[in-house]
C-alpha cells in the first residue's frame, strides 16, 4: 500500500457529532412518551410531520447552497431541531404552524447564517417566537390534560394535524397561565379549587418535567455536555422563586417547586439552553449564560405579558453569548491572569 | 507518597502498549548501511570532521558541533564514509537533509574509549562537557540537547529534578522496557544528574499503567533517596509542562523555563545515555525504539544504532507493507508520517507505528464545528480550541495571539476529542507558521524603516548644518560691511565681495593641486574621526550585546574602505604633483581625452585579427542578446507589431552578422 502522509494525531477518540445528536433524541423519548400520555397523540403527530419537513427544508436548503445533501443530513441535527421545536408547539398544532415554524427555524435560523455550527440563535427557539407572535391564539392553546378531558385516539391526532377545520379538541389555560391571572386567592386555596394544578406544578406537567430532567441527566452522565448551564439557570430559577414566594399570599410568584415542576422549565434547562452553537463555550461562562436564562425566565413568567419565556429568554442570552466567551476565557496554562501574559 | 497534583484536561486514547511489551529488548544489529543526519535535534547542525572513504571506527566523532546548542555525531559502528550527502529524513514535510553516510563492515570495532573517572571528582563543567561530547540530546520529545538544558544559571536554586519516565503516548514501550531491563542505569543516571544539578529533591515521574517498571525502579533506587511518583494515566501528562504541574503543583510561566519554577525535566532514556558516557565513555550512538501496530508481525523492542534505515528494522520486526497505509516514527497523536522507509532512526525516534487501516483509520471528512466544547475540555493549556479555530480559518493572527495560541503544545487532545473530526491541530501549526513568517516580516520591513528614517535625517542635519553656516557667513559678511561703512571707507562692499572672490579665483587656478590636496586631506581627517567614533559604538554594541553589531560592523568596515581610498588618493595625487611639478603643464582635460582615444585605437590596431575577429564576434554577441531580449520583452508585453517587426528585422540581421563574425573568426585562426 502506498504510505499516506498525515498531520498528527492520528488516532481519534469515538465522538462523533451524528452520535452525538443521536443522543439528544434518544433523551427527548422519556418527555415525549409523558407528554403524549398526559395530552394524547398531539406531540406525537407534530414531530412525525416536523421531522419529514424539517428533513425536507434542509435538504433544499443544502441544494441550493450546493453542499453534499447526503453528508450533511447525516449530522441529524436537523432532526434534532424538529424534536425540539415540536415539542414546544402546542399538541393538535395544524400543518400549516408546523411548516412555517420548521421554515423560520431551518432556513431563516440556520441556513441563511451559514448552516450548522454559524447560526447564532437557536433554531427552534427562533421557530418558536415567530410562531408565538405570528399566531398567538394557536400556540397560546394547550390540550387539557387526561383526567379532565377525555384524549383524542392517534386518528384523530393525525385529522387535527392535517384538517385543523373538522378538528375540534378541548384546550385549556396552562397551569403558568392560572398562576399569572390569579390576584385574589391565596395559593394554597388556588391549588384546592383548580383542579389543572397537581401534587407539586401543573398537573401532568410536573411528571413531563420530570422526565426532561431524568434525559438531561443521563446527557450529563454520556458527557454530551456540562452540568453547569442547567445547573446555573434551576438554581438561580429556585432562588428567585423562594426569594418572591411571598408565604404564598395572592401576589405570590409561585413556588420554587412549581416553577421547576412547571412549563418548559426541564425541557428548556437541559435541551434547549444546552445547544452548544448559540450558547456561552467556557464552563465560568456557562455558568453566567445559565444563570442570567433563569433570571430571565422568572422575570418574564412573573413579570411578563407570556405565562412562558424559554424561547424569550434563550434568545436573549444567544446574543449575550459572545460578549460572556469574550470576559470568561479560561487561565491558559503559565498565564498568571485570564487573557494576560 | 508524594501528592501528585492534576492538569487540566487530557484524554484516554486507547492505550495499546501490552503488544510490544512481551518480549525482552531485542538486539536490531548493523544494516549494511547507516545514514546519520548531521541534523536531529533542535539548534544547529554539525560540521562533519570525516571525509568520503575515510574509515571509521565505532563511538568516533565524525561531525563536530557549531555553536552552543548543538551536539557531535558519532559512528554508531565501524566502516566507511560512503557519502556525505542529502538524503531523506523524517520531517513533516518530507523533506531531505545532509547526511553522513556509512558503509558498515560488519565489525563493530569501537575506536578507543577515553578513560572515566568517578563523577563524584567531576565538577558541573566538567560533566557538562562530557554529556555535551557524548552527544546526547533529549530522546523523548524535540530532542534539545541535555548538556544545554542542564546548564541553569547560576543564581538560580533548582528544588526539583524531573526524570520524566512517562510515556504517555499510546503504543510506545521504550521507556517502560528500559525500565524493566535496565532500572539500575536509570537510577545512576539520576544519581549522576543529582550530583550535576544538587536539587532539593530528584523525582521519576511514571504513570500508573507501568507497573512492572514502577516496582523495577522503586528497587533498584532503595536507599539512594532518589523518589520514583506514579499518578493516574491520562494523556499527555509526559509534556514537560504536564508532568511539572502533576509533580509539584506549579505551572512554567508562559514563554519561561522550567528553571523559573525551580525544575529542571530529563527525559529517562537521556538518563540511561549520561550514565553511559560518564561512566562508560560511550556516546550516544543506539537507542531502544518501540517498533508496533497491526502491520508488524512480531511486535517489540529494539536496542537500534542510530542511522538505522527504518525499513532495515521493520522488517527485523516482520513488517506487512500490504497491510500498511502509514508509517508513524512516534506515537499516534504526536507522530510524524514516513511516506518513504529509506530514512534513518534518529536519537528522538522512540516509536515506528504501523497501523493497518482498521487500526487508525484516516479521520473522516471534517464536519461543521458545533462549539460543543469538548476540545475546551480536552485541552492541557487551558485553551479554548474552538475559538482558535474560528480565528485560524479567518487568519485573525492578532486574536490568535490573544488567545493565547502559541501556549499550543501541539499535543492533539482537541483532534481526537473533536465528534466533528476536524483537524485542529493542523490549523494550529499553520497558523503559528503564517504569524512567525508575519512577524519576520514585519521585523524586515521595521529595521527598513528605521534605516530611511535615519538617512533621512542624516540627510535634514547635514542640510541644516550648511544652511546655518551660509546664515553664518552672511552675517558676518554683512556686519564686515556694515563695519566697512561705519569705518567710512566708503567702499561699497559688493565690490569688495566680487574683489575677494576674483582673489579667490586667481588662487586657485595658480594652485588648483594645493586645495585639491587640502580637500583630500580634510576628508581623511573627517574618515579617520567617523571611523573612531563608529569603532567605539561597535564595541559599545558588543559589549551589550545588541542586535545592531552586524549593522555597526559594516558601517565599520565601510567608513574604513573610504578611509583607505581617501589615504590612496591623496598618497596617488602626492605622486602625481611630484611628477608634474616639473614640467608644471597644465593637462587640458579635451588634450587627455583625445590622447586616451588615440591610445585605445592604437591598442586596438596592436591586436592580431584573431583577437580583433574574437573581439568584434562578442560585441555582435552582445547585440544579438540585447535585441533579443528586448523582442521577448516587447513580445511578452503584446507591443506594437510594426516594432515587434522592427526588432525581429534587426535580430535577424545581427544573427547573420554574427554568422559572418564566426567564420572570419575561423579563417583567421
Amino acid at each position: 500500500m502506498a504510505l499516506m502522509r498525515l498531520s498528527s494525531p492520528h488516532a481519534h477518540g469515538p465522538a462523533s457529532t451524528q452520535r452525538v445528536m443521536l443522543k439528544v433524541l434518544v433523551a427527548t423519548v422519556p418527555g415525549i412518551l409523558i407528554l403524549t400520555w398526559f395530552f394524547g397523540y398531539g406531540t406525537l403527530v407534530n414531530i412525525l410531520f416536523g421531522s419529514v419537513i424539517a428533513l425536507a427544508f434542509e435538504a433544499l436548503a443544502l441544494k441550493l447552497r450546493g453542499r453534499p445533501i447526503g453528508f450533511y443530513l447525516s449530522d441529524l441535527s436537523a432532526l434534532v431541531t424538529a424534536f425540539l421545536l415540536c415539542i414546544a408547539l402546542p399538541p393538535y398544532s395544524p400543518w400549516w404552524l408546523i411548516a412555517t415554524g420548521m421554515a423560520s427555524a431551518i432556513l431563516l435560523a440556520k441556513h441563511f447564517y451559514g448552516g450548522l455550527g454559524y447560526n447564532p440563535f437557536n433554531p427552534a427557539m427562533v421557530g418558536y417566537v415567530i410562531l408565538l407572535i405570528s399566531f398567538p391564539v394557536q400556540m397560546t392553546s394547550w390540550a387539557a390534560p387526561r383526567g379532565l378531558a377525555a384524549t383524542p385516539g392517534f386518528l384523530e391526532s393525525v385529522q387535527a394535524c392535517f384538517l385543523p377545520a373538522t378538528f375540534d379538541g378541548i384546550t385549556m389555560a396552562t397551569p403558568l397561565d392560572v398562576l399569572k391571572q390569579n390576584s385574589s386567592l391565596l395559593i394554597e386555596d388556588l391549588w384546592s379549587q383548580n383542579p389543572l394544578f397537581g401534587r407539586w406544578g401543573g398537573l401532568g406537567w410536573e411528571w413531563v418535567n420530570i422526565a426532561f430532567l431524568a434525559g438531561g441527566l443521563w446527557l450529563i452522565q454520556q458527557r454530551v455536555f456540562t452540568w453547569h448551564a442547567p445547573i446555573a439557570m434551576l438554581a438561580t430559577l429556585t432562588l428567585l422563586s423562594a426569594l418572591f414566594y411571598d408565604g404564598g399570599s395572592s401576589a405570590s410568584g409561585g413556588s420554587p417547586l412549581f416553577h421547576l415542576l412547571s412549563g418548559a422549565t426541564m425541557f428548556g434547562a437541559f435541551f434547549i439552553i444546552t445547544d452548544p452553537v448559540s450558547s456561552a463555550v467556557s464552563l465560568r461562562g456557562r455558568l453566567i449564560y445559565g444563570a442570567l436564562i433563569g433570571a430571565l425566565l422568572y422575570i418574564i413568567r412573573v413579570r411578563g405579558n407570556y405565562p412562558d419565556a424559554v424561547a424569550f429568554a434563550v434568545l436573549i442570552m444567544n446574543f449575550a453569548a459572545p460578549f460572556i466567551d469574550y470576559y470568561t476565557q479560561p487561565r491558559t496554562y503559565g498565564h498568571s491572569k485570564r487573557g494576560e501574559q | 507518597m508524594r501528592k501528585v497534583f492534576d492538569f487540566h484536561g487530557g484524554v484516554h486514547p486507547l492505550e495499546n502498549k501490552h503488544q510490544s511489551v512481551r518480549t525482552a529488548i531485542a538486539d536490531a544489529g548493523i544494516p549494511p548501511e547507516l545514514v546519520i543526519p548531521l541534523s536531529q535535534h533542535i539548534g544547529a547542525p554539525s560540521n562533519p570532521v570525516v571525509g568520503v572513504g575515510d574509515h571509521v571506527r565505532k563511538g568516533q566523532v565524525i561531525a563536530e558541533a557549531l555553536g552552543f546548542v548543538s551536539v557531535p555525531k558519532h559512528a554508531p559502528s565501524s566502516g566507511t564514509i560512503l557519502a556525505i550527502e542529502e538524503r531523506l529524513i523524517a520531517h513533516p514535510s518530507g523533506h531531505s537533509a545532509p547526511c553522513i553516510v556509512i558503509a558498515t563492515d560488519g565489525k563493530d570495532e569501537w575506536a578507543p574509549l577515553p578513560d572515566t573517572r568517578p563523577y563524584e571528582s567531576l565538577d558541573k563543567a566538567e560533566l557538562l562537557e562530557l554529556i555535551r561530547h557524548a552527544g546526547i540530546a533529549g530522546m523523548g520529545g524535540a530532542g534539545f540537547p541535555s548538556a544545554v538544558k542542564l546548564s541553569v544559571k547560576a543564581g538560580i536554586t533548582i528544588d526539583t529534578l524531573i526524570i520524566n519516565g512517562t510515556e504517555c503516548e499510546p503504543y510506545i514501550t521504550a521507556d517502560d522496557m528500559l525500565m524493566r531491563e535496565r532500572s539500575d542505569r536509570i537510577i545512576e543516571g539520576a544519581k549522576i544528574l543529582h550530583h550535576l544539578i544538587a536539587p532539593g529533591e530528584t523525582v521519576i515521574g511514571v504513570e500508573d499503567n507501568k507497573p512492572e517498571g514502577i516496582a523495577a525502579l522503586r528497587k533498584a533506587a532503595e536507599g539512594s533517596g532518589i523518589e520514583i511518583a506514579s499518578f493516574p494515566t491520562k494523556y499527555p501528562s509526559g509534556g514537560e509542562k504536564q508532568l511539572i504541574e502533576i509533580l509539584t503543583g506549579k505551572q512554567v510561566p508562559s514563554g519561561g523555563l522550567p528553571s523559573d519554577v525551580g525544575v529542571v525535566c530529563q527525559n529517562l532514556g537521556s538518563a540511561v545515555a549520561i550514565y553511559e558516557a560518564v561512566v562508560e565513555g560511550k556516546p550516544l550512538i543506539s537507542r531502544i525504539t518501540t517498533v508496533t501496530g497491526e502491520a508488524v508481525n512480531e511486535p517489540q523492542n529494539f536496542e537500534v544504532l542510530i542511522g538505522t534505515p527504518v525499513s532495515y528494522l521493520l522488517q527485523k520486526a516482520g513488517y506487512e507493507p500490504s497491510k500498511n497505509d502509514r508509517l508513524i516514527m512516534g506515537g499516534p497523536m504526536m507522530g510524524v508520517t514516513v511516506r518513504d522507509p529509506s530514512v534513518p532512526v534518529v536519537k528522538t525516534t522512540n516509536c515506528l507505528l504501523a497501523p493497518t487501516p482498521q487500526e487508525l483509520p484516516v479521520p473522516p471528512p471534517a464536519q461543521a464545528c458545533i462549539r460543543c466544547g469538548m476540545c475546551a475540555e480536552a485541552c492541557p493549556a487551558s485553551l479554548l480550541p474552538q475559538q482558535l479555530f474560528w480565528f485560524a480559518q479567518g487568519k485573525e493572527f492578532e486574536k490568535l495571539e490573544h488567545h493565547n495560541l502559541f501556549d499550543c503544545i501541539e499535543c492533539g487532545a482537541c483532534s481526537y476529542a473533536c465528534p466533528s473530526s476536524i483537524p485542529l491541530v493542523q490549523y494550529y501549526r499553520a497558523s503559528k507558521a503564517d504569524i512567525l513568517h508575519q512577524r519576520k516580516e514585519q521585523e524586515k520591513a521595521e529595521h527598513a524603516r528605521l534605516r530611511f528614517e535615519t538617512r533621512q535625517q542624516r540627510l535634514e542635519q547635514a542640510e541644516a548644518d550648511k544652511e546655518a553656516k551660509r546664515a553664518a557667513r552672511k552675517k558676518a559678511a554683512e556686519a564686515r560691511a556694515k563695519s566697512a561703512v561705519d569705518d567710512g571707507n566708503g567702499e561699497d562692499p559688493i565690490q569688495a565681495a566680487i574683489a575677494r572672490a576674483q582673489a579667490k579665483k586667481a588662487a586657485q587656478q595658480g594652485g588648483g593641486n594645493e586645495s585639491e590636496q587640502e580637500k583630500l586631506e580634510k576628508t581623511v581627517v573627517a574618515a579617520r574621526k567617523r571611523l573612531d567614533t563608529a569603532s567605539k559604538k561597535l564595541e559599545e554594541a558588543k559589549v551589550d550585546g545588541s542586535d545592531l553589531v552586524d549593522a555597526l560592523q559594516s558601517g565599520v568596515d565601510k567608513t574604513r574602505a573610504k578611509l583607505d581610498a581617501a589615504e590612496k588618493a591623496l598618497a596617488a595625487l602626492g605622486e602625481a604633483h611630484a611628477a608634474v611639478a616639473p614640467e608644471s603643464e597644465p593637462t587640458d582635460a579635451a588634450q587627455a581625452a583625445i590622447q586616451r582615444a588615440m591610445a585605445a585605437r592604437e591598442a586596438e590596431a596592436a591586436l592580431s585579427p584573431a583577437e580583433k575577429a574574437k573581439a568584434d564576434l562578442e560585441k555582435l554577441e552582445q547585440r544579438l542578446e540585447k535585441t533579443r531580449s528586448k523582442l521577448a520583452q516587447s513580445q511578452a508585453s503584446a507591443g506594437e507589431e510594426k516594432v515587434i517587426e522592427a526588432l525581429t528585422s534587426t535580430v535577424q540581421r545581427l544573427e547573420q552578422k554574427v554568422e559572418a563574425a564566426q567564420q572570419a573568426l575561423s579563417e583567421t585562426s
